[in-house]
Parts: C-alpha cells; structure tokens; sequence
C-alpha cells in the first residue's frame, strides 16, 4: 500500500495523469464528458488562483468570482460589441483583471483577516451589481451572445469541443507547473510566511504589502484566465458568471482537494464536478447525497485530498528511515526518568 | 550597539512604555525584567518596528530606525522571537526555516518564472543558512520532521533558528524559557551564551525565570508600569530596593 501510495506523488505519475487528460477525448462516451471535463479544466485555473492567494498566502479572497466574470466579460465585449478577434481580447482579458486586481488589492489587503474577507465580499458583489446594472455597457441581465471562439491560425478549429478541450488542458498544464514552481521559490514560502502570521513574517523582513499585492493579482490574472477561456468555451454569458455562488463553489472544491497544495486543485475540482454531473438525475435531491459526502469528506481528510494524503505519507516515510532513529534516542532518554520516577 | 532615548509610547492615555533611556552593548546578554504589564513586549514592539514610539529615539548601530516598519528593522539586523510562534505545521522543520534567508535575497516572479540562476543560487544559500541554524540550536536531527511533530522545546529552538537564518546583529527574545522544564531552561541558558561567544551577538530577553536571569544575563533593565526604574548588573539590581519593592520584595499584587 505504501509503495502504491508513494508511486501516485513521483513525476512519473503526475506524466501518467497528464497521458490520461491527453487520452481522455478518445476514451471519452461521447462529446458531452468532454465539454465537461473542458469545464472543469476552466474551473480548475480558476481555483488554482484562489489557492496562492488563499491557500498560500492565507488571504480569505471572497471576490474571486467576480474577477472570473470580469475575465469572462472583457473578452465577452471586446470580441462581440468592439469587434476584436479572440487572442488579443484574450491579453486584454489577463491585463484588465491584473490591473483591477492590483488596485483592488491595494485597497482591500489593508484589512486584515475577517475584514478583508467581507471587504472582498462587497466588492465581488459590487462587480455582479455592476454587470447586472450597468447595461450600457454588459447588456444587464440579457448578457452578452456572439462571443468570438479562439481561432486556430488556420491549423485548428477551437469551435469544436475536442480541440478546445486540448486548448484548456495546455493552459492548465501551464497554471499546474508555475504553481510548482512557485510553491517551491523563495517567493512561495514568502507567501506561506505570510500565512503563518503578520507579525512574523514582518520580524523576517518580509514587505507584508507587497507580497500580499503580488499574490492578490496572481490570483485574479489566474481567475481571468479562467474566465476568459469560459466566455470563448460557451460563446455567451450573463451577469450569473459574476454569482457569489461560484466563489463558494471554488472555496469547495479548494477545501476537498487539500488547500496550499499542487494537486489539490484539480483533484478537487474535478472530483465535484463528476460527482455533481453523475447525481444530475436526482436534480435537486442531489444535495441528500452531496452534503453528507462533504461532512465525512471535512472529518476524515480536514486538510483535503490531497493535503491528508501528503501527510499519511510524510509520516510513513519518517517511520521507514531516520524518524525511527530519534523514536529511539527518545524512548533511551525517557526511560532512565521513568525509573527515577518509578524508584 | 542599540541605543534607545526617552522612548515613550501612549496607547490612549496610558502611557505603556514611559520616557525610557537605556543603552544595550555588543556582545551583551541584556535582560528585562519587571511585573505584568510592565511594558516589556511593547518594548520589544517598538525597537522591531511593530509599533511606532509617540517619541523618543531609537538609533541601531548608530543608525536612526525610530520610524522605520519592522520589515525594514528586521533587514538592519534586528531579529525576534515571539512568546508563541506560528509555524507551518505540515511542513518540516528545514521547510519552515529556509524563509528566514529571504529577507537578504532579491528573487522575485520574473526569476521564478524563468527559474533563473539567481533564484536557483538565492535557494541554495537561504537553504544553507537554514541548516546551519539548525545546527547551531543543535536540531539537525529533527530537520526532516514536520513542526506538528516536534516537541514544545524543539519548536522553541526552531524558533530561534529562524531568527538567526535572518543573519541579525541583534535578537531579542520574548520569554523563551516559558513553558519549559528547569533541565531545558539550562539548555536555553547555554544557548543564549553560545550565541554571545560565537556569533558575536548581542541578545536581549525578556523572562520572568530570576535564576535564569540573574545567573545569564550582563545587564539587567527592570520596568515597572512602563518606567525604567533600575538598572544594572544581576548583583545591582538583586539588591537595589526599589527593585526589591516593586519586583522581587514580594509585593507583585501592590506593582500589579
């Protein structure tokens, strides 16, 4: 069992999961699973951003969907109502929620803890005020239709499902291997510093301000990602992408996958995803189902999937090598105090 | 080294730390001492920056750093531990300690994207420096143990590695023998000493363990309501009576 557990984390298993994203249009039963499981790649990147700002730099960020409807909606607009073709919306959609970001972040991670997850409550519901009334602009609740697919320079055609699908997997690929990269770096344990604590982080030299800001707009540029390949994926949006309910969607998906991890993201996301889509015939009655399955998920694996599992394993490993020395040694110094004790 | 100049700080109309004037040498064990509430940790809150002074002067090395933000404080030198430290419980003791070298590096995204030569020397030497503050504090053997599993004493050594990763001059230590056991306040006692005489540093601690105090430290500094009311060597102040009145003589429910 441990040796099986230990092959899921090597490279070659994570080269095997990707082999099997890869392979999954051609397994797939038919189109419909793989404009699911395309969803939820999108949903994934997305989730990913909440996880450096949330999971490693500890910043309850309540806004995140609304930053994902406004990846959605400036590639949604630029491409319908102002006629521009779909890549360089897509750079528009990445910079407009990096720069909304970084100024959201400014103002908002002055706040602390609790304040700073209500603070960005408001404004994720500000933003949803804002598509849904501001008509001139979004087109209100009657939403944006025309949204132009990504053209593929005459070698593909990403108006069908299969070739989008590959689209979003290489940009999950990317989101997965720079958040490896980064929970590695200097600038990754910076943030879980952070986490950790205000005051510490500070006593190490940490600029608070900066790193928060720095992983605050990460986080929304991941978000408009998502957003942006979701508005080229399903053509046609509304002010619901902007719904409070994605954000606590995302904050499920983050809490089962194993929040400040790699792979917890993804295992998360399309762990829910198939679930929900597999109980959709029991409609609403799905939540009977859905919600225990939560609890016993939140009370046998509280740090996720993945974070539980990164854990069981960690601690079998220090059990097989040099933590057995140093049960040991401890058991040797304990023992003669005993005696003391005892005598 | 530190020399601090009639440092006051008003939290409304209390006055926590009152028209204090001391001076901390290099190389010195300097501890304070004094009541509850005696204004030690806003003390220490303001020499690292935490809080600012309402006035007073704070010179480092003889360096102004009365307004600076403790980040800033922290890369002049000035490292800290706190009464509890909040580590990543879930990761090993090495993984907690190598962001204590980030504060002297420069990576930032671009060289984590590219995964530059910088970034990979800066890892490496904040890695170095990780170690080799474990093994100063004398855990390497627990470097690959996650915090959660470490014991009290170990993460209050871990504590102390990750201040000196920080590369400081000076540290100031808020009651690092609390919650250990006599045989373990000896350890620290040592430690303290070694940090002296090998690394040259000047430490300055907070305690409220007398026979820690009076048998480690060279200079004693007692506040009592925010005030400095004596000064001096552990045999100076174990006999100065307004000390004895306020402190020592028994009379803590009256200073409290």
């Amino acid at each position: 069992m441990f040796k099986f557990a230990s092959m899921l984390m090597t490279p070659a298993a994570k080269y095997l999961m990707l082999a099997f994203a890869v392979l999954f249009p051609l397994v797939a039963a038919n189109e419909y699973q793989v404009y699911v499981m395309a969803t939820a790649f999108v949903w994934a990147i997305a989730v990913y951003g909440l996880n450096i700002i949330t999971g490693f730099c500890g910043q309850l960020n309540l806004a995140h969907g609304g930053f994902f409807a406004i990846g959605a909606y400036t590639l949604g607009l630029l491409t319908a109502d102002f006629g521009w073709s779909f890549w360089p919306a897509f750079v528009a959609a990445l910079v407009t929620t990096a720069v909304l970001g970084f100024l959201v972040g400014i103002v908002s991670l002055r706040l602390k803890e609790h304040y700073f997850a209500i603070f960005t409550l408001c404004v994720g519901f500000i933003i949803y005020l804002l598509i849904d009334k501001w008509e001139e602009l979004t087109h209100g609740a009657i939403g944006v239709r025309d949204i132009a697919a990504p053209y593929g320079f005459g070698v593909v055609d990403f108006t069908d499902t299969t070739p989008f699908y590959y689209l979003v997997l290489a940009f999950l690929v990317f989101a997965i291997w720079f958040m490896g990269r980064l929970s590695k770096s200097l600038l990754g344990r910076t943030f879980l510093a952070i986490r950790n604590g205000d005051e510490l982080a500070q006593s190490l030299g940490i600029n608070l301000m900066r790193n928060k800001v720095l992983a605050f707009v990460l986080s929304t540029t991941y978000a408009g990602l998502a957003g942006a390949l979701y508005a080229g994926m399903v053509r046609f949006i509304g002010p619901d992408e902007a719904n409070i309910q994605h954000t606590f969607d995302m904050i499920t998906y983050l809490l089962v996958g194993g929040i400040g991890t790699i792979m917890g993201p993804l295992l998360g996301t399309i762990g829910i995803v198939w679930i929900t889509q597999s109980l959709q015939f029991l409609e609403e009655y799905r939540m009977i189902i859905f919600g225990p399955l939560l609890v016993l998920l939140v009370i046998f694996f509280p740090r996720g999937i993945t974070g539980s599992f990164l854990t069981w394993m960690h601690r079998k490993s220090q059990a097989l090598v040099p933590g057995k020395k140093r049960e040991e040694s401890k058991v040797n110094t304990v023992q003669p105090r005993e005696a003391e004790s005892n005598a | 080294m530190l020399k601090v100049e009639h440092l006051t700080k008003m939290f409304g109309g209390l006055a926590a730390v009152n028209d204090v004037s001391v001076e901390f040498e290099t190389g010195k064990i300097n501890a304070i001492i004094g009541p509850n509430g005696a204004g030690k940790s806003t003390f220490f809150n303001l020499i690292s920056g935490m809080h600012e002074p309402t006035s007073g002067r704070i010179l480092l090395g003889g360096v102004d750093v009365t307004k600076l933000p403790s980040d800033k404080v922290a890369r002049l030198g000035v490292g800290r531990t706190f009464q509890t430290t909040n580590l990543f419980e879930q990761a090993t003791v090495l993984d907690n300690l190598i962001v204590g070298h980030r504060l002297r590096t420069r990576s930032g995204l671009w060289d984590v994207l590219i995964n530059s030569k910088r970034l990979q020397r800066e890892e490496k030497s904040a890695r170095d420096k990780a170690m080799e503050a474990l093994e100063f504090v004398g855990l390497t053997h627990v470097a690959g143990q996650f915090i959660a599993d470490i014991t009290q004493e170990e993460r209050k050594r871990v504590a102390f590695a990750l201040a000196l990763a920080t590369d400081p001059k000076i540290v100031l230590l808020d009651e690092p023998a609390a919650g250990i056991n006599p045989e373990e306040t000896v350890g620290f006692a040592a430690l303290m000493r070694k940090m002296v005489d090998e690394k040259g540093l000047t430490v300055c601690l907070i305690e409220h363990k007398m026979d820690m105090i009076m048998s480690l430290a060279d200079k004693i500094m007692v506040l009592d309501h925010g005030e400095k009311i004596a000064e001096g060597t552990p045999e100076e102040v174990r006999n100065n009576p307004v000390v004895i009145e306020a402190y020592l003589g028994g009379d803590e429910d009256a200073a409290a």
